[in-house]
């Protein structure tokens, strides 16, 4: 049963991404004062991509082949173990919060290999920055998990989340700072603007595209969902790590449909200030981003630090 | 047993070297037996036939190259034997040698520890020797001996046993100094380079320095407790001051055997100087060996441990791992970039103990067994994963000759099982999951995160500040070792003889490698089993198990409790092939829209070349911007120009050299004072037989004043 409902609320996850992805859309073309598409509008995006016949450039190996296939289901893994609806599913048992940090690595190890395999500049370019930027972001990451994990004593996503909210609404410096921080780095993880510009082509600037370049019809279908599962993740975490609340702790129908309420209304109001901050900021230089996940980075150590010399009681 | 088997390893590895020693020695050894046979041929009237039928020179060759390596793996399989044999059992057995000083027997022991590093040598060693025997083929025509590269293989393996084995400060300084001076021939086995007699001999220096440290730290030991049987040792009472003398002399001779920074900058010269089998017993296993020595000189010899050592090896440990990782970022060269990624990896073994030691001291037993078991098993999977990739790299070498990654490209279509291989190699060591590098650096957060059971304020925040570190870490090894697939093995050839590679033609040489790759993931998938039988090492050493290992199963990896954190990586591995499998199946097999081939799109630009490529420098060039102050680097715009006013320039050359500061640090300043001494008391040797006899006489005049 609780299998049962764990792959449910996978499916949903999954599901639901490409329309989290419309309605952010919608939301920055109101900001701008523009006519929004339906948010609808990926899904249609990712039908007309299943249904074109796929180019593969002539150099490219197997792995360009894998690639996407790998790079969606470690995305889905990662989707599972989040609580999205209800806590205290078994998935969360498979693997913790450190696990799903390794699951985004091993998606972008592929990804970042797909980008080379063809031997364009291009592709090495995004190949690179891509490496460098995660390599500053996931360091900030995992500290920002180890100060919930530290405060919570375990680095199991679901019974963290409970911890939240047994204890109730209490005002944690290290939560504050460690949100902060996931905030920071969810937007450089999933290629959005300051750091990279998802909706551009524009040569110089571009990273996540520069990439996935080369791939068309299915292929690029999965990568395009993939990505958007991802952006769903980390708005995911940043609601339900730190404002749980709504989240059903048991699995009766009135509990779980309060459950996706919540989540609902949690995503759309971050999508809003997601939208407002991309309307409001311009995208950085390539060196600036450094900068900017140092900031992510030491905003972290110090939430760890406040929560050891504030918070830890013995 | 396990002993018995354990001595066997150490007997046939001594025989595969003396077996070496007769190639090339055909007629010698034809005209011995020929001797020894005329003697007595009426018994076996058949022999002389069938010695004939061995000796033909083609087929001498062969068994002669292949024989030393057959004896090996032998060796290994009976060292992987007796370690299990001792680490499942828990037994501790010893025994006595016949040799030594009359009044210095060499003792032998073994016990759960040493038969543990037992298997950490004996599995890559099998591997090397499946390898080896193709590997060598390219030194059987050119002006090198295979005997002397046989002699002193069979020799470093029996010294790196004998370290494993000794019970007594005697045995195991001779076995260590045989380890490290074999290991300075094979160092210099391509002697003609001067690169590599450079090499070898900063080897041998640094080796020799460290071994001095090592026989003083058993000496402070020795002199409290009369006496170099390890039995005495472990009862001895020291002084907080003298037992902290005898750690630090301790770790300073082991850490710098393990390479760790700042006095790693022997290592990257040395391993890659070697033949590539070689180099891959040397960074998988011989770095495994100075590790062994230090976790048994600190927690089993020294009767005290103060959280202080602890944090020092904190910290080396965490700084190791970050420069070496960095360092290892910007090498061009792929065999010196896996050497230095080896000083990353101890430096990560060296955290985890460092961890362990500060648990210890605090009273935490449980959290200490975990930070060792995670110690261990980053050991075990380390030397898998870089043995695998030393002898990838060997293999690319083999059959290119290339080692710079900058002519490499596009190889995974010229070599696809070995390209395989080494992304296996790849996946491992930057820690992905469900590999097994992932394993034991999860186990080692895992341990990080229990920080706060720590009484003390200070370490409480000192260790997330090293989990930071290593963090950055794993992360910084994933682009390194992206940067090493993709740049080598995916693309386009860089070079001619690239393009022209082809896959290796002896099967064994892509064995050795797969059966390393099998059990890297094995190990990733199913830890479990592995990290109940280092139970037995934890308990010898610091009384204490881990019961919750396994509290949901064999499936799962609980280290501390189920609530607190779970893996359960063969859940995982399922996991990703069955949505990887469902997608295909989906959108592939149920549409059935096979892919076209065309020209790659490249945003229109259109004609792609090779050079056009990003280079292994250009992909960590903004890594390289981002850490600047770490590195010492070089960069040089070389104009050619002709013309009148030599104005129009025809061709520019761009230099750039990445340097180790801790060459320029430590090593040149060191090497530089060294230099000036010798020269000042130089001035003694004048040349001169009358001051040397006035020198002898005020000497004699000088001892009869102090005799009287």
């Amino acid at each position: 049963m609780a299998w049962l409902l764990a792959l449910f609320e996978t499916l949903l996850f999954i599901g639901a991404a490409p329309l989290l992805a419309g309605w952010i859309k919608r939301v920055k073309c109101r900001l701008q004062n523009r006519k929004a598409p339906s948010v609808f509008q990926p899904y249609r995006d990712l039908r007309k991509l299943y249904r074109k016949q796929p180019i593969l450039p002539e150099p490219a190996s197997w792995i360009f082949r894998a690639a996407p296939y790998i790079v969606f289901a470690s995305t889905v893994l990662s989707a599972a173990i989040v609580p999205l609806v209800a806590v205290n599913l078994p998935t969360a048992q498979v693997a913790d919060m450190i696990v799903l940090a390794g699951f985004l690595a091993l998606g972008r190890f592929f990804l970042v290999l797909a980008g080379m395999d063809i031997g364009t500049a291009f592709g090495g370019m995004g190949s690179s920055r891509e490496m460098t930027i995660s390599s500053l972001a996931e360091p900030a990451m995992l500290m920002a998990v180890f100060t919930l994990a530290m405060s919570a004593h375990t680095t199991n996503l679901s019974q963290a989340m409970n911890y939240v909210l047994d204890t109730g609404v209490v005002l944690r410096p290290s939560f504050v700072f460690a949100m902060l921080s996931l905030m920071l780095v969810a937007i450089a993880e999933t290629g959005r603007i300051p750091v990279d510009n998802p909706a551009t082509h524009l040569e110089l600037t571009m990273i996540h595209e520069a990439m996935i370049l080369e791939y068309s019809g299915r292929f690029l279908a999965l990568l395009e969902w993939a990505s958007q599962i991802k952006l769903m993740l980390y708005g995911v975490l940043v609601a339900n790590v730190f404002f749980p609340w709504g989240v059903a702790q048991e699995f009766t129908l009135p509990a779980l449909g309060m459950g996706l309420a919540a989540i609902t209304l949690k995503l759309g109001l971050l999508a809003i200030v997601l939208g407002l901050s991309e309307v409001l900021f311009a995208k950085m230089r390539i060196f600036r981003v450094q900068e900017y996940l140092s900031f992510a980075f030491l905003l972290s150590v110090l939430g760890m630090l406040s929560h050891i010399i504030l918070e830890a009681q013995r | 047993m396990s002993l018995f088997l354990a001595h066997l390893s150490v007997l046939t590895a001594l025989l595969s070297s003396l077996v070496a020693l007769a190639y090339g020695q055909r007629t010698g050894l034809l005209r011995a037996i020929d001797s020894v046979l005329s003697q007595d041929s009426r018994h076996y009237p058949d022999l002389p036939a069938r010695v004939d039928y061995l000796f033909a020179p083609d087929r001498f060759a062969r068994i002669a190259r292949i024989a030393p390596f057959v004896l090996l793996a032998f060796s290994g399989a009976a060292a992987t034997l007796a370690g299990s044999i001792a680490l499942l059992g828990g037994t501790v057995d010893q025994s006595t040698l016949p040799f030594g000083l009359p009044w210095l027997i060499w003792h032998t022991r073994i016990d759960p520890l040493s038969g543990f590093f037992l298997g950490v040598l004996g599995v890559p060693l099998i591997a090397v020797s499946l390898f080896g025997p193709g590997y060598v083929r390219e030194f059987e025509q050119g002006k090198y001996s295979l005997a002397v590269l046989g002699f002193f293989t069979g020799l470093f393996v029996a010294g790196m046993e004998g370290v494993l084995l000794a019970d007594d400060a005697f045995f195991f300084v001779v076995a260590w100094e045989v380890m490290s001076v074999a290991s300075y021939f094979l160092v210099t086995f391509q002697h003609e380079h001067a690169a590599n007699r450079r090499a070898g001999f900063l080897y041998l220096l640094m080796a020799e320095i460290g071994a001095i440290a090592i026989i003083l730290a058993f000496g402070v030991l020795a002199s409290f407790s009369g006496g170099f049987n390890f039995d005495v040792l472990r009862d001895v009472a020291l002084s907080p001051s003298w037992a902290s003398v005898a750690f630090v002399l301790g770790l300073l001779g082991f850490g710098m055997k393990a390479g760790l920074v700042p006095l790693h900058a022997w290592l990257p010269e040395a391993h890659p100087a070697a033949p590539s089998h070689i180099s891959a017993l040397m960074s998988g296993v011989m770095l495994k060996v100075a590790i062994y020595g230090f976790i048994r000189f600190t927690l089993d010899l020294l009767p005290t441990l103060f959280w202080q050592w602890g944090v020092l090896v904190l910290i080396l440990g965490a700084g190791s791992a970050l420069l070496g990782i960095l360092y290892a970022l910007q090498q061009q060269n792929l065999k010196r970039l896996l050497a230095y990624s080896s000083v990353e990896n101890v430096g990560i073994i060296f955290s985890a103990l460092g961890l362990s030691m500060i648990f210890f001291s605090n009273g935490l037993k449980p959290l200490a067994a975990l930070g060792l078991l995670a110690a261990l098993l980053h050991c075990l999977n380390h030397a898998l994963f870089k043995s695998l990739l030393f002898l990838g790299a060997g293999a690319i070498l083999h059959q290119t000759h290339e080692q710079s990654l900058e002519n490499m490209g596009g190889l995974i279509h010229r070599m696809p099982k070995m390209a395989a291989l080494f992304l296996i190699g790849s996946l491992s060591i930057s820690a992905l999951p469900p590999f097994n590098g992932f394993v034991s650096e999860w186990l080692i957060f895992q341990a990080a995160l229990q920080a706060g059971a720590i009484p003390s304020g200070v370490l409480r925040s000192m260790i997330p500040a090293a989990t930071a570190v290593l963090a950055l870490t794993s992360a910084l090894a994933a682009a390194c070792f992206v940067k090493v697939y993709g740049v080598a093995f995916l693309g386009l050839p860089r070079s001619r003889h690239i393009a022209r590679a082809t896959e290796v033609r002896y099967p064994d040489m892509l064995a050795g490698p797969a059966l390393l790759a099998a059990l890297c993931v094995l190990l990733g998938v199913l830890p479990t089993p592995f990290i109940n039988a280092l139970s037995g090492v934890t308990g010898q050493l610091l009384g204490e198990t881990l019961p919750g290992v396994s509290a949901l199963g064999w499936l799962w990896l609980t280290p501390v409790a189920p609530e607190v954190a779970a893996y359960a990586p063969p859940l995982v591995l399922a996991g990703i092939l069955g949505v990887g499998w469902l997608c295909y199946y989906l959108l592939y097999r149920r549409t059935g829209l096979e892919p076209r081939r065309a020209d790659p799109w490249d945003c229109g630009f259109g004609g792609l070349s090779a050079q056009m490529q990003y280079t292994s420098g250009a992909f960590s060039m903004p890594i390289r911007r981002i850490f600047q102050p770490v590195f010492a680097l070089r960069e040089a715009l070389e104009e050619q120009t002709e013309g009148p006013g030599q104005h129009r320039v025809v061709r520019l050359r761009y230099h750039f050299q990445v340097l180790d500061r801790a060459w320029l640090f430590l090593y040149e300043p060191a090497g530089f004072a060294v230099t000036r001494l010798a020269r000042w008391a130089g001035r003694l040797q004048t040349g001169n037989i009358r001051t040397y006899l006035g020198y002898s006489f005020f000497t004699l005049l000088i001892l009869l004043w102090v005799v009287s």
